[in-house]
């Protein structure tokens, strides 16, 4: 196997600061949000890398540098072997940008009411002047509607249909890597089934790679092959799903694990966790889960805690075991 | 069970009048709750669940109105008064917790205000006594240094803290019935473990019946000693939560099951339930879910509807197999 996404060092930072006569009034300094922080990661051709994390935890803006929606404040995505954001030969680029495509949570925002749904699944390829005839009907075949769909307009189609024209069009440019932030969220869990069955079937017989964004444990455990957890823009711990879900070796994984409900938990306690997820802006020193962590010592506070492999995962956590 | 419910509500209809027939999101619904008990209420999207919520506090929008049947708190007929005395039961015997905390709560007073007005609303205690009263509602529900933040306004808080301010506020009256209508759906699972427990931790200790609404089976196994399942306005099984999730006797409430991720663990693919439910102006004759049964015959699709049988309604009830 080798690696079709490669992110090194990632970080983006976004500029939260009030507008210039509020700062000067006020006498505040300029503030920024570390969205992503120094992430590394690599995502297995053929495979499903599944991000997990809270509210805030900077997924939405790592699946936007990897398709090319935002750029690298520091380090690089290098998607098969292609950095973006610094490659200068233009073909390069266009080549491997037709290679993703990205899904988003929203069915219903991110289909244009006023076209014809034979138009949204072919805009991909007709943007680059590809040969669109009788694309969409075969799309639309392939994910479960009928070609006759084609003549419809998005506002005919209830929600998992929806869904299901984003990933025809998603389809059209023959991608090797769909990153699917929060793909199902929207969506109830019947026609979350279908979408998810839809998915898999699709990645087998095409070979596609998935970054899976979703803050949702059950649907990590059912796609996914490798797991990474973020919190506040860090990563904090990737595994193999099976390992991860058999032991996880993070303070915060075994918190949110622990905090997440379980369908055959019935009337478990739950000791819930303490404390709330920090302001971004002003994140906590060293390891920024340590105000909330069981296990931190004064280290912990100063030093953050470097990537280390232990057994199967690599963990950020200066007391985590192998 | 009879006499010692708290709520009763039974055969509840609610009609909307509309230009092309009157629909009903609530069909001859009927079920209990008693002091201290969790009562789930899940299915999918558009099912009837708050509707079913909204007609038991009041609080349908015209021209919705209940058209049949009657809800009995304490023995008492609430469904039937003016509009003025079932504003003073709201609040007083039914406490309620919507899924964005900001439609409960006034942007414009501090939280403190908005407790000490409902208390005052509702008990004879002197401004003094309602605002200690008001700071130890925030105490109970986790808001750290409760005495200091009485005076913040919404906010300055954050969307867990908001939810936890207005189960304060549902609570503070202390009510005997609470009505939560996806209480926790806009929250991190690390706050929703916290708001689910807090809910948990009132009933045990107070005695206060609780209306769960929500579509996250996860939730409803861990906090509701029984559980509604709504299809297109009807209740298709109703039973204890151990009982009716892992041996369902409605096809649709297994079927619900064999889609959630978490319950078919280790299998490639989820159960798909074909089709979707339908909308209120096509609900089929019958049985409501026959279109989608895998086990549906003639008598099914032709009314009378299904019996209940057991806990499920259903003309062959147990021993699904998907
Ligand atoms: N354009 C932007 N400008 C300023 N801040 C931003 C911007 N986009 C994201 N952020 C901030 O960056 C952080 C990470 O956001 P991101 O959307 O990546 O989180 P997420 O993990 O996708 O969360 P969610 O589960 O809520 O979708 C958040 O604190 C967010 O407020
Ligand atoms: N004013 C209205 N006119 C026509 N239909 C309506 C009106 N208000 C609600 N409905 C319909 O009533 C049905 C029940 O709605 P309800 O809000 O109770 O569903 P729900 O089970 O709470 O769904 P959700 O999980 O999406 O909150 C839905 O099919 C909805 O479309
Ligand atoms: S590094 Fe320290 S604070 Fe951070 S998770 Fe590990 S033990 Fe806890
Ligand atoms: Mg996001
Ligand atoms: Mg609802």
């Amino acid at each position: 196997m080798s690696a079709l996404v490669k992110i090194a060092g990632l970080t983006r930072i976004f500029d939260v600061s009030k507008p210039w006569l509020n700062r000067l009034l006020e006498r505040r300094p300029k503030a920024f949000l570390k969205a992503v922080s120094d992430v590394d990661l690599q995502i297995e051709e053929r495979t499903v890398y599944a991000l997990v994390g809270e509210s805030g935890s900077g997924k939405s803006t790592i699946g936007k540098v990897v398709v090319g929606l935002l750029a690298p404040s520091e380090g690089s995505v290098e998607i098969e072997g292609v950095d973006l954001h610094r490659e200068t030969d233009a073909a390069k680029v266009d080549h491997v940008r037709s290679d993703i495509q990205m899904i988003f949570q929203s069915p219903f925002a991110s289909l244009n009411p006023r076209w014809k749904v034979r138009d949204i699944i072919a805009e991909p390829v007709a943007a680059r002047g590809g040969d669109t005839k009788g694309l969409s009907e075969r799309l639309l075949e392939q994910v479960g509607l009928a070609a006759g769909d084609a003549d419809k307009f998005p506002h005919e189609f209830s929600g998992g249909q929806r869904q299901r024209i984003c990933i025809a069009r998603a389809l059209a440019s023959n991608p090797k890597l769909i990153v699917c932030d929060e793909p199902t969220s929207a969506l109830d869990v019947s026609v979350q089934a279908q979408v998810l069955n839809l998915m898999s079937d699709l990645q087998e017989d095409l070979g596609l790679t998935y970054l899976f964004i979703t803050h949702d444990l059950t649907v990590v455990q059912h796609m996914a092959d490798t797991v990474g957890v973020l919190y506040l823009g860090r990563l904090v711990e990737e595994a193999p799903r099976d390992a991860l879900f058999e032991r996880a070796r993070h303070p915060y994984t075994q918190m949110l694990f622990e905090a997440a409900p379980r369908i055959d938990a019935f009337g478990r306690e739950v000791d819930p966790p303490k404390g709330e997820i920090p302001d971004p802006i002003n994140p906590p020193s060293g390891c920024a889960f340590h105000p909330r962590c069981p296990l931190a010592i004064e280290r912990c506070t100063r030093e953050r805690p470097e990537m280390r492999q232990l057994g199967p995962a690599r963990v950020a956590c200066h007391m985590a075991e192998p | 069970m009879q006499n010692t419910a708290l709520l009763t509500v039974e055969n509840l209809c609610v009609e909307i009048p509309t230009r092309r027939g009157i629909l009903k999101p609530v069909d001859d619904v009927s079920l209990q709750i008693a002091p201290g008990e969790i009562l789930g209420v899940v299915g999918e999207s558009g099912a009837g669940k708050s509707m079913t919520g909204n007609a038991v506090i009041g609080l349908l929008d015209p021209p919705a109105h209940i058209s049949g049947g009657q809800v009995l708190l304490n023995g008492k007929r609430v469904d039937n008064l003016p509009r003025e005395q079932m504003r003073r039961v709201r609040g007083k015997q039914i406490g309620m917790v919507f899924q964005d905390p900001l439609t409960s709560l006034n942007p414009l007073l501090p939280i403190g205000d908005q407790l000490v007005e409902t208390i005052q609303e509702h008990l004879p205690v002197s401004q003094r006594e309602a605002r200690d009263r008001a700071v130890a509602a925030l105490d109970e529900v986790g808001i750290p240094a409760a005495s200091s933040r009485i005076d913040s306004y919404p906010h300055e808080f954050s969307g867990g803290m908001r939810q936890r301010v207005v189960i304060a506020l549902a609570l503070c009256a202390e009510p005997d019935l609470v009505i939560a209508d996806e209480p926790t759906t806009a929250l991190d699972v690390s706050v929703q473990a916290q708001i689910i427990s807090l809910l948990k931790k009132l009933c045990r200790e107070r005695g206060t019946g609780v209306m769960l609404v929500t579509h996250d089976m996860g939730v409803i196994a861990e906090a509701s000693d029984r559980v509604a399942v709504m299809y297109a306005g009807r209740l298709a099984e109703i039973g204890p939560v151990r009982q009716v999730l892992t041996d369902p006797q409605h096809p649709y409430t297994a079927g619900l099951m064999g889609s959630t991720p978490g319950a078919s663990l280790g299998r490639r693919r989820l159960n798909q339930i074909p089709g979707t439910m339908p909308g209120l102006n096509a609900v089929p004759d019958g049985c409501a879910y026959h279109p989608r049964c895998p086990r549906a015959e003639a008598k099914c699709r032709a009314e009378p509807r299904p019996p209940v049988s057991g806990s499920a309604s259903c003309w062959f009830p147990g021993e699904v197999k998907i």
